[in-house]
């Protein structure tokens, strides 16, 4: 397990490597297979196997057409199967061909999950395929994308309001959002409050820049069995916000455990008793 | 003689116009350039703000530039046409492209670039992908358009003096951005809104809703004759110009934070809230759903359950 989170996080730190020799590519390939960024993140993910495309059986991925606000681009992951121990999608990567670091999110989860559903926001840096491949247990892998616009000309993928994000670092929310029922699986949302930035807004030209702080790591838990876990970036939004399921057999505590850039965890919990919906940080 | 050739620019630079490029003194030493109600395009070349300029007996403020360098030139050329004085300053009243990308226009006047004390910080974050968009979305004309960082910041207030003309200038908590300036002319008692105030054209909450609501709370009882909005005709009726802004806000603060409550998700909210304000405004399809978005992100972190 230990080598295989070192492996995601090289490419995670690779793939920013492979963009920066392409840092201005032209406008956007229509076509999705010529992508030269997906190739090579194809390659250094995925090697030679097959990913079947479209693979809507298994995985559909939700994003509107034109990104309303760069900074806060709702992407919706949604499994056509319930995780079972037999067949469960094991691995979960999103890929924004165009961003400074393609790879936004690498997604680990278990039967446990039951629904192998995730929300989240991501900033879009430029017109870009979005991309969810999803890995079965057995090791096959299936792609679904959409090719997302941002639009508007204030829109920018930088946060709103700079000061507020940083005093809040680390403030954690957890919501349910229905009534708990046991055995079944129940959406649940992780809020991370964490400017999430890339550091890329260094300009030599002013006496102001912002050094990257971002969200590198979550494991979220229920009765202390792993339920979801991300390798992730500054691709994801300001606030880091991650809807997802899990099963509760018995009463107990959903936990995370955020790690930043800095190294620095934060920790949250949530009592979880059937019929109760709470919110708790 | 100054005087006298003063006056009468006053009285035949009335509605100037440089190739197609109107300026109205609306007051005295006042110069607006309406921008067109439209999203920046090849055609109009990012001139969708308003923008324009005060003179004074010494020197000439030019407050915000347009969306490129084309318009920033316009904008210029209509300055030399109302007078001989020097620029001295270039206000820009927060970072948005449509505001600051006719900045180089002026390089060669040497004039002090003015700002919002977290302007330099914004243009930082954002320049880069503005000017890929600039270039992407406006193609070719717009080349020679820079970032052009101010050096002289506004934390709270300060006063410019153009020569028996002063100007205070205010830098706001974050609002329509977090770093939104407005400019006051004593003299005519002319406020510069700029994007504080959108008339017709729909607001863009891009800083923080609450914050702007605030903000919006202690404009009435500022006392002024004129006004200038970023967006929407200059000079409308005062304070009543603000009732449409700030009904469109609260509606998007209160139907937002029921869509939280009920556990909408933000793309179920993007798509439900503020419906009902459709019809008042021009291009609310290019900018309602991304106020949603915003204000989501901002309210979902009020403790409200």
């Amino acid at each position: 397990m230990k080598s295989f989170i070192l492996s995601t996080r090289l490419a995670l730190a690779l793939s920013a490597i492979l963009y920066a020799t392409h840092p201005l590519a032209a406008d956007p390939d229509p076509d999705p297979a010529k992508s030269e960024i997906w190739n090579k993140v194809k390659n250094l993910l995925f090697e030679e196997r097959v990913i079947i495309t479209p693979g809507n059986d298994i995985i559909t991925l939700d994003a509107p057409v034109r990104a309303e606000d760069a900074a806060t681009v709702p992407i919706s992951i949604k499994a056509q199967i319930p995780q079972s121990s037999q067949k469960y999608v094991q691995t979960i990567y999103l890929v924004i061909d165009k961003n400074p670091s393609p790879i936004a999110a690498v997604f680990h989860l278990t039967p446990d999950s039951g629904r192998a559903d995730i929300d989240t926001r991501v900033r879009i840096e430029e017109y870009s395929y979005v991309r969810a491949i999803a890995e079965m247990n057995d090791g096959q892998l299936y792609m679904a994308m959409r090719y997302v616009k941002a639009s508007g000309g204030c829109s920018a993928p930088a946060g709103k309001d700079q000061e507020a994000a940083l005093a809040r670092l680390g403030k954690m929310k957890f919501r349910l959002e229905n009534e708990v029922a046991l055995n079944r699986p129940n959406l649940a949302q992780l809020m991370i409050s964490h400017p999430n930035n890339s550091g890329l807004q260094m300009d030599q030209l002013t006496r102001h820049y912002t050094p990257a702080r971002f969200v590198k790591r979550i494991d979220v838990s229920y009765s202390d069995k792993l339920i979801l876990s991300a390798d992730v970036d500054f691709s994801i939004s300001e606030n880091p916000n991650f809807r997802f399921y899990f099963i509760p057999r018995e009463p107990g505590d959903l936990k995370a455990e955020v790690i930043d850039s800095s190294d620095l965890k934060f920790n949250s919990y949530i009592r979880v008793e059937p019929g109760k919906t709470a919110a708790g940080s | 003689m100054r005087i006298l050739l003063f006056l009468f620019l006053a009285f035949t630079a009335g509605s100037a116009s440089a190739s197609g490029f109107a300026v109205n003194e609306i007051a005295p030493g006042i110069y607006v350039h309406s921008g067109a109600q439209e999203e920046s395009s090849p055609q109009n070349l990012g001139d969708i703000a308003n923008i324009g300029f005060i003179i004074g007996e010494k020197c000439v403020a030019v407050i915000d530039t347009g969306g490129s360098i084309v318009i920033g030139r316009k904008l210029r050329q209509a300055v030399v046409k109302a007078t001989r004085l020097p620029i001295c300053y270039v206000i820009n009243t927060h970072v948005h492209p449509d505001h600051i990308f006719g900045n180089a226009a002026f390089k060669d006047d040497n004039p002090v670039f003015v700002g919002h004390d977290k302007l330099p910080a914004a243009m930082a974050a954002r320049g880069g992908n503005y000017l890929n968009a600039l270039k992407r979305d406006l193609g070719p004309a717009t080349q020679g358009s820079e970032i052009i960082i101010p050096t002289l910041t506004v934390k709270d207030v300060l006063e410019l003096d153009l020569g028996g003309r002063r100007l205070t200038l205010k830098a706001w908590r974050t609002a329509h951005t977090d770093n939104d300036l407005t400019v006051f002319d004593e003299k005519t008692q002319t406020l510069w809104l700029s994007d504080l105030l959108f008339t017709e054209h729909i607001p863009v909450v891009d800083g923080s809703l609450k914050g702007w609501l605030s903000v919006l709370k202690e404009f009435p009882g500022i006392k002024a004759h004129h006004i200038i909005p970023g967006h929407g005709q200059p000079d409308p009726p005062w304070p009543q110009a603000l009732q449409a802004e700030s009904d469109y806000l609260n509606v998007l603060l209160s139907e937002v934070r029921e869509a939280i409550k009920h556990r909408q998700s933000l793309q179920q909210a993007v798509s439900t809230v503020g419906l009902s304000q459709r019809d008042r405004w021009l291009l609310f399809d290019a900018f309602h759903r991304r106020n949603v978005t915003a204000a989501y992100a901002e309210l979902e972190w009020e403790d409200n359950d």
